[in-house]
């Protein structure tokens, strides 16, 4: 079996600006599935509410588009639900740090068996430009005319405390570098984050191309399984690293999840269930 | 009120409907009450004496009142047997254990007269008059000083409930029996230590009479489970696949049932970070292919709001249980009411159908608990089950349950396809659903608005086929619906009107009021959306005298009674104290509107 690129592109055409980090995020996704060859009617992308969480109409795989924050949940039953799956939840930076906070928290010391990619433009593009938790201090929007008073989430270290076994940060226009991380994210067994920094052309006129070119650094020769080397990597502000900052092999949550010994439960038999084993308790 | 007396003999009786007169005595017709503090083992005690009534052929139904608190607080539980079918608790008691002076203060005045008060005579002070009451036998027996001396003071409640059954002429060993298996895993000290303070409690009421006794009758193997444990099973039997849900009280025994048998039965069950995340992952098993649900009451409900319009536009089958409790905020946890039928009813941004539907009873949990399942397969849509804390928390013997019930999947989409359109505008509104593994059907699920194909749509046409499509299956949903009907005699001059658990208390007032030469009927309404307008007008007018019953302040099935028949129902009996209806207060309702 080959999939080509063709194979994975719906008729819908994205509504993003032009220059906007999601073309390159989406073409990276679309190459990563490409290249490890899973089937598509075996992929399932998940997400929730914003510009970037359109992504699912414009990948040939099963998708999802659930509520502003709440994609992680849906993503979550979908897995659990058909372990045999490959799910992929993405949504934007207010999307998961924002409203879907406390799901990004769980689902991480949960170490679920999916990919999750964060499309971190630092602001809140399709409500036109409020800022968001990732916006630096002092950052000018609609809703913080004065600047922003709340010092930025990191989702990376937040990831690194929280338990996350794959920890790795992007950005959008290093297309060769993200592709392989996605790749890397995808053969994780395990909860796999990559938070990929992006340019909003039209509402973040901090974080540019040029900032990025200037305050970001490809990661080289760090050790992704040393966790302490990470977190200072992670709490780095200057130049902030590029690449795969920590990387652990443990029991993922649906490899432990014990009723899977009986198959997969989204398509087991269940036309006529015996109720005996359970109705003996109650005579 | 004052209990009446029993038509064929002078015993007084808490319903003459129940039991018989054999030699004197009352048979198989008790209420007996045992109260106490949280952590005075209460529940365990009355649920083996109920178990024991049950495997003699006796039909048992217990109810429990409690705080929200773990030790300490006022617990009672309520159990009453009989030789005929029971509906519901009733207000007065035949013998009462008391394990404190609070219980003693506040349920003797319900002892009827002849009946009985157990407790330890060496702590509590106890005396006709301190009671003011001549008319009931004090039974004042050592219960702690038994239990030490049988192994510790925490068996005083085995002792209380080796008199009780003394009294009430039980054989010792059916009690042995269901000990020894209540605390076989304990080990067998533990076991011989209660055996003994069941025997010793047994003993000490040796040779005392007591004007009420339970035989053993014939009957089939019946069940003792709660409401929520039956619409469990319901749900088991579905083919339940997947469940999420965050604790609440009084939903949370469903979790607890679930996860149980999740080994036995294949079940995913996850207790999640919050009810967002449950009704959210359960959307996205089921849109995987899994028959999903959660469960939650008031307060978790109103975090799924917005999780129940996402699989109403995704069309993707939902059942959510909603046990209420009384409200707002976080309001009585522990209590029952019947608040919220009007919000499950509007519940969502925008307008979308959906199936509400109250069972009445443990049998109806079950069986409803089965079909939600099948309506939200077959319609695609949310389907919320309503009940309450009475409902849900309270036991009762329940005949076998049936089992020859089919699973109908509606239409699930198994193989490749051609062209496929996940939202195809078909006759009956009900599109073929794919679920991700299936070859040449890759769709996106969309909380926006889509077209058929599911991608975002906002054209005013597309909109306006999709909002008609999701309306539409309803349409055909309410064909298909059984209707309500009236029980009991038809030209009864009196007719009920209620949804959901009042039906156990209207059921039992019903037979006092018979008892009493007032006939009366009953229009228990399950299904409240759809809501089977057409049935309901026609009965409500060919009805003499509307009674309306509700656990609410604002008579909410009355309103939607007046929106959807352009009836009002001007009698109404409202409680909404946080407990359930006593029959003997409808009936004595009734009296005052019929003089
Ligand atoms: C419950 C809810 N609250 C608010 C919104 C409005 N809303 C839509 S997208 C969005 C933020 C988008 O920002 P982000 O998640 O960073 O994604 P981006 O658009 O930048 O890709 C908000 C607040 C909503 N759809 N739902």
């Amino acid at each position: 079996m080959t999939i080509s690129l063709a194979d994975l592109t719906t008729q819908e055409t994205p509504t993003w600006c032009p220059g906007c980090g999601d073309h390159t995020i989406l073409a990276s996704l679309k190459n990563a599935l490409a290249e490890l060859v899973i089937d598509p009617k075996d992929v399932v992308i998940v997400s929730g509410i914003g510009c970037g969480s359109k992504i699912p109409h414009y990948v040939k795989t099963y998708g999802f588009e659930g509520l502003h924050g709440r994609g992680l949940p849906v993503a979550m039953g979908i897995k659990l639900a058909n372990p045999t799956l490959t799910v992929i939840a993405i949504s934007g930076d207010g999307d998961t740090y924002g409203i879907g906070g406390n799901h990004f928290m769980h689902t991480m010391r949960r170490n679920l068996d999916i990919v999750h990619i964060v499309q971190d433009n630092q602001v809140y593009g399709l409500t036109k430009g409020q800022y968001s938790p990732t916006s630096k201090k002092g950052f000018k929007s609609p809703s913080s005319p004065h600047g922003a008073l709340e010092t930025p989430v990191n989702p990376l270290a937040l990831a690194l405390t929280m338990g996350a076994s794959y920890v790795a940060r992007g950005y959008a226009l290093n297309v060769s570098q993200l592709k392989e991380l996605f790749v890397d994210a995808l053969n994780h067994k395990g909860y796999a984050f990559v938070d990929v920094l992006q340019p909003c052309v039209n509402y973040n006129r901090a974080n540019t191309p040029q900032w990025y070119q200037e305050n970001t650094q490809v990661l080289q020769g760090n050790d992704p399984a040393n966790w302490d080397e990470a977190m200072k990597l992670a709490r780095r502000t200057d130049k902030l690293p590029l690449g795969l900052f920590f990387k652990e092999d443990r029991p993922t949550y649906d490899g432990e999840v014990s009723v899977y010994e009986k198959g997969v439960p989204a398509t087991r038999d269940i036309s006529n269930i015996d109720l005996s084993m359970m109705l003996k308790h109650y005579v | 009120m004052i209990p009446r007396a029993n038509a064929v003999a002078t015993i007084p009786t808490t319903s003459p409907a129940h039991g018989s007169i054999t030699g004197g005595k009352r048979i198989n017709n008790l209420s007996w009450k045992i109260a106490g503090a949280a952590g005075d083992g209460i529940l365990n005690a009355g649920r083996m004496f109920a178990k024991l009534c049950m495997r003699d052929g006796l039909y048992v139904f217990a109810s429990a009142e409690y705080p929200s608190l773990i030790r300490g607080g006022h617990n009672h539980l309520d159990i009453r047997v009989s030789d005929k079918p029971l509906a519901s608790h009733t207000k007065w008691v035949d013998l009462l254990v008391a394990l404190n002076q609070e219980a003693v203060d506040k349920h003797a005045s319900k002892i009827i007269p002849g009946g009985g008060i157990i407790y330890d005579g060496d702590t509590l002070k106890v005396s006709v008059e301190s009671l003011k009451r001549s008319d009931i036998a004090l039974f004042p027996l050592p219960l702690l000083k038994t239990a030490s001396a049988c192994g510790g003071p925490i068996m005083r409640n085995v002792v209380a409930m080796g008199a009780t059954i003394g009294l009430l002429g039980v054989a010792l060993s059916s009690f042995i029996a269901i000990l020894t298996e209540t605390f076989e895993k304990k080990g067998d000290a533990v076991v011989q230590k209660n055996i003994k303070a069941a025997q010793a409690g047994y003993d000490l009421v040796k040779g005392k009479p007591f004007p009420v006794s339970l035989k053993k009758q014939p009957g089939p193997q019946r069940l003792f489970m709660s409401g929520n444990e039956a619409m469990t099973a319901g749900a088991i039997k579905a083919g339940l696949t997947f469940f999420a849900a965050y604790p609440m009280t009084p939903a949370s025994s469903i979790l607890h049932t679930v996860a149980a048998n999740e080994k036995d039965y294949n079940i995913v069950v996850k207790h999640t970070e919050d009810e967002i995340t449950a009704i959210n992952a359960a959307i996205g098993a089921s849109y995987a292919g899994a028959r999903s649900m959660t469960a939650t009451s008031g307060g978790g409900f109103a975090l799924m709001v917005e999780g129940l319009g996402l699989a109403a536009q995704t069309e993707t089958p939902l059942v959510v249980a909603n046990v209420m409790r009384p409200g707002p905020g976080s309001g009585m946890a522990t209590h029952s009411g019947q608040g919220d039928l009007q919000y499950v009813l509007h519940a969502s941004t925008d307008e979308f159908p959906r199936v509400v539907v109250a069972p009445g009873d443990a049998a109806e949990n079950y069986t409803l608990g089965f079909e939600a399942f099948n309506l939200a397969d077959q319609y695609q849509l949310p389907v919320i089950l309503l009940s309450d804390k009475y409902l849900a928390e309270s036991y009762c013997s329940v005949d076998p349950l049936p089992h020859q019930l089919s699973v109908h999947r509606g239409k699930m989409v198994t193989t490749a396809q051609q062209n496929y359109k996940r939202y195809a505008l078909t006759k009956d509104a009900v599109s073929p659903r794919a679920r991700p593994g299936i070859p040449g059907c890759m769709f996106v699920a969309s909380s926006y608005e889509h077209d058929e194909e599911g991608n975002e749509c906002e054209e005013p046409a597309v909109r306006v086929a999709m909002h008609q499509k999701r309306f539409r299956k309803i349409e055909q949903l309410a064909k298909t619906l059984p209707q309500p009907k009236l029980i009991g005699p038809a030209d009864a001059p009196i007719t009920f009107v209620s949804w959901g658990s009042p039906k156990g208390p209207i059921l039992e007032a019903m037979k006092l009021l018979k008892s009493d030469g007032v006939a009366t009927n009953f229009l228990q309404l399950m299904y409240l959306s759809p809501f089977p307008t057409e049935t309901v007008s026609r009965i409500l007018k060919k009805a003499k005298q509307l009674v309306l019953v509700e656990s609410n302040m604002t008579s909410q099935l009355g309103s939607l009674i007046r929106e959807q028949c352009l009836i009002t129902i001007k009698e109404k009996i409202l409680r909404y104290d946080g407990r359930p209806f006593d029959p003997e207060d409808i009936v004595a309702a009734i009296k005052e509107m019929i003089v």
